[in-house]
């Protein structure tokens, strides 16, 4: 087979076709994103969900029915996932789960760096970690191999540098996974409906399979087909220096440390822990190279093997050549300040322009949420005054509204995105329908018609799939009004900035509840949105044109 | 085993702002190396950087590559679209090594503004052992047909600038 330049995330999307998965879902999420975009590319079937819980949920129900399935979403998109993610642990599959979570050490594109690792302890779940494009496409057979012998879902951790960088990589000849089984529906209630009697006899299953995976951590998993890495290996070096590193951070250390022995640890969960202690017991020095949290390190240490963990601050962003190099030096040190180039903005035609420079004018207090718009906190408008979570905006500005002096709650507005919108803000407007503050509130929903931040992907709200051909479209203004929100009122902020400005001014002074669909599509979306409308339509009237050939023949029957 | 860590790595960092090309020339750069049947990595931080601010892209070739980021202060080519962000970028590079800026480039001769990143790229091919006809396949194979004949121009204009 041919060498490939392709990124970690199409390394994963190939593995997926190349593994026989059937449905990959997900939300997207900097930077998981294109691995399901790519997934559909190659021809696979893949789709958004309206968020990460109901998408880990449809991708449970694949697997429960048999079907290899893949599910993708980056480290927070796991917290909103979380629910199902430890109840599948005891229900388990019956085809493959494996559950992707990129991680945004750094946070070049997130609001934290949480360390994902941390999960597959919590929920007891084995987790798959590779170190560039060949290993994100190896590694994905080895994971789906792991989920169908033990039947449970599998997750697959990788990080930015893993996701974005592109490196080489050779497919496998097909059917390394094995023909991918039959779709089928077998009843298991005691094993899948987690009333407390059934869930108590599911978790002392779920942590006897982890027993038996701890025992193939220490051994299979240093097996690999020819040609292939195995998920855990050692590599010899010449002096008394050991290196146990995951991920990227292998790769830097490996360049930082030539002459050291490493122990590269691929399935992160459980750890080989006994294979672990014979390496470092022949070596003076033993060093735990990862980004993120001291994961491995603690394990290790808990374990009551002597390695040495990266000092504290070297936990905070991520790590590189020159960075573990320190590490390796015991050198705690202040290090250089990165260089500091011009900060990303809101793009120059982008319609919210208008909707921040109102709120800036009127001194609103700005209960933000995650998208491109929360760009609107830099200079020169700097009106955004929170941001947490993806659905956020909208409970954080009710509970700023319940309990403010009446002058500074009247002040207070959510402002969310659209995507974001139906991700998770429906929750907080039935929450606001049904605990409205004493002097109202004023929700207003930027709605560009696309998931703008990520690269505009599609979701519920734009009509159309992943693959941009038409679906159901969802109606904010209908779901607002269905909900009993009292005034519910579409505007382009864009083309009627006077007229934006005076209804935001009339709602936050009304004493009742408020939703805005400030709507215009993204200037980056909006050629391409049109092109897709356009081939809809052609569809439709493709469609219509059949129905009519065919009525006279249905009416003759 | 050990031989093999310590090959011998091109580093070059390329350098700009959103929607300038960064990433459409690295891509081209990394495709060049790959088809040289060298080992290559590139990496670069996607999400905020489509907004207008600083992207920089790293490409690394040579026998054997690990780490995807150019470490700081070891970039044997800096290739920097934007004035503004040579001075932004300039640590990355090594002692000694080379930055290609836009002033390197005769606006005049230039055929199309957007062409900038791969006549950058031209001129960055008078110093790398990879074979100029190898790049140009590159150009060739990220960009559709019809740009291929201004691109070509353009990679040539930079050939010949750098050349002296």
């Amino acid at each position: 087979m041919d060498r490939q330049l392709l990124s970690g995330d199409e390394a994963v999307a190939l593995a997926a076709r190349h593994a026989g998965v059937v449905l990959g879902t997900g939300y997207p999420g900097t930077p998981s994103t294109e691995i399901l975009e790519t997934f559909d590319s190659l021809g696979g079937r893949a789709q958004w969900a309206p968020n990460e819980k109901v998408a880990l949920e449809v991708g449970l129900g694949a697997a429960f029915a048999g079907a290899r399935t893949l599910v993708t979403m980056k480290h927070v998109g796991l917290n909103v996932a979380a629910d199902p993610l430890f109840t599948a642990a005891y229900t388990g599959v019956e085809g493959a789960l494996i559950v992707v979570t990129a991680d945004d050490p750094g946070m070049s594109s997130s609001q934290n760096e949480q360390d994902n690792r941390r999960y597959a302890v919590a929920a007891g779940l084995p987790m798959v970690e590779p170190s560039d494009s060949q290993e994100a496409y190896d590694f994905f057979f080895r994971a789906v191999e792991i989920s169908e012998r033990w039947k449970l879902p599998v997750l697959y951790r990788m990080t930015t540098r893993v996701c974005h960088s592109k490196s080489v990589l050779t497919p496998a000849d097909r059917g390394v996974a094995g023909a991918a089984p039959a779709t089928h529906f077998d009843h298991d209630i005691n094993g899948r409906v987690m009333i407390p009697a059934n869930a108590r006899p599911a978790h002392r299953r779920l942590r006897a399979k982890l027993a038996e995976i701890s025992a193939w951590a220490e051994v299979d998993a240093w097996i690999a087909p020819p040609g292939r890495a195995p998920l855990n290996r050692v590599i010899g070096g010449a002096g008394s220096l050991g290196i146990v590193a995951d991920g990227i951070a292998f790769m830097h250390a490996l360049e930082a440390a030539p002459e050291a022995s490493f122990l590269k640890v691929g399935l992160v969960n459980p750890l080989p822990v006994e294979r672990i202690r014979e390496f470092a017991a022949g070596l003076t020095r033993t060093v735990v190279v990862e980004e993120g949290d001291p994961v491995i390190a603690d394990s290790l240490r808990a374990a009551g093997i002597a390695v040495e963990a990266k000092a504290e601050t070297y936990r905070f962003g991520e790590l590189d050549v020159a960075r573990v190099r320190r590490i390796l030096a015991g050198d705690a040190s202040p290090e250089p300040a990165p260089a500091r180039g011009k900060p990303p903005e809101l793009c120059p035609a982008c319609p919210y322009h208008t909707v921040y420079a109102t709120l800036q004018r009127h001194d609103c207090i700005a209960a933000g949420d995650i998208g491109c718009y929360t760009l609107g906190v830099l200079p020169p408008y700097r009106a955004m005054d929170t941001c947490v979570a993806m659905g956020a905006s909208i409970g954080v500005g009710l509970g700023l509204r319940h309990v403010l002096p009446d002058d500074q709650a009247r002040r207070v507005v959510s402002i969310i995105g659209d995507s974001t919108f139906v991700h998770s803000g429906i929750g907080g407007l039935v929450e606001m329908a049904y605990n409205p503050p004493p002097t109202g509130h004023v929700v207003i929903v930027l709605d560009n018609g696309t998931t703008a931040m990520t690269g505009q992907q599609e979701h519920p709200g734009t009509g159309r799939r992943l693959d941009h051909g038409p679906t159901n479209k969802l109606s904010i203004e209908g779901i607002a009004a269905a909900i009993g929100i009292p005034s519910v009122t579409v505007i382009d902020p864009y083309a009627e900035p006077e007229e934006f400005e005076r209804l935001l001014l009339e709602r936050l002074a009304a004493p009742d509840l408020s939703v805005i669909v400030a709507r215009r599509p993204c200037i980056l979306a909006a050629p391409d949105i049109r092109r897709w409308e356009q081939q809809a339509a052609e569809l439709r009237a493709r469609a219509a044109e059949q129905v009519a050939v065919c009525e006279p023949a249905e009416a003759d029957r | 085993m050990t031989a093999d860590r310590v090959a011998t790595v091109t580093n070059v960092v390329l350098a700009g702002l959103g929607g300038q090309g960064v990433i459409k020339a690295s891509d081209i750069l990394a495709e060049a190396a790959l088809r040289a049947g060298l080992d290559v990595k590139k990496s670069e931080i996607h999400g905020m950087s489509q907004r207008g601010g600083s992207v920089t892209s790293d490409v690394r070739f040579g026998t054997r590559v690990l780490s995807p980021m150019v470490p700081a202060g070891e970039a044997d080519y800096l290739v920097v679209l934007a004035e503004s962000e040579v001075e932004v970028a300039r640590p990355l590079l090594r002692a000694g090594g080379v930055v290609l800026a836009p002033d390197l480039i005769p606006d005049a001769e230039l055929p199309n503004k957007r062409s900038l990143n791969v006549a950058l790229l031209g001129a960055l091919s008078q110093y790398l052992e990879l074979p100029p006809e190898v790049m140009i396949e590159a150009v060739r194979a990220a960009l559709p047909e019809r740009l291929h004949a201004v691109n070509e121009r353009a990679f040539e204009l930079g050939r010949r600038v750098a050349a002296g």
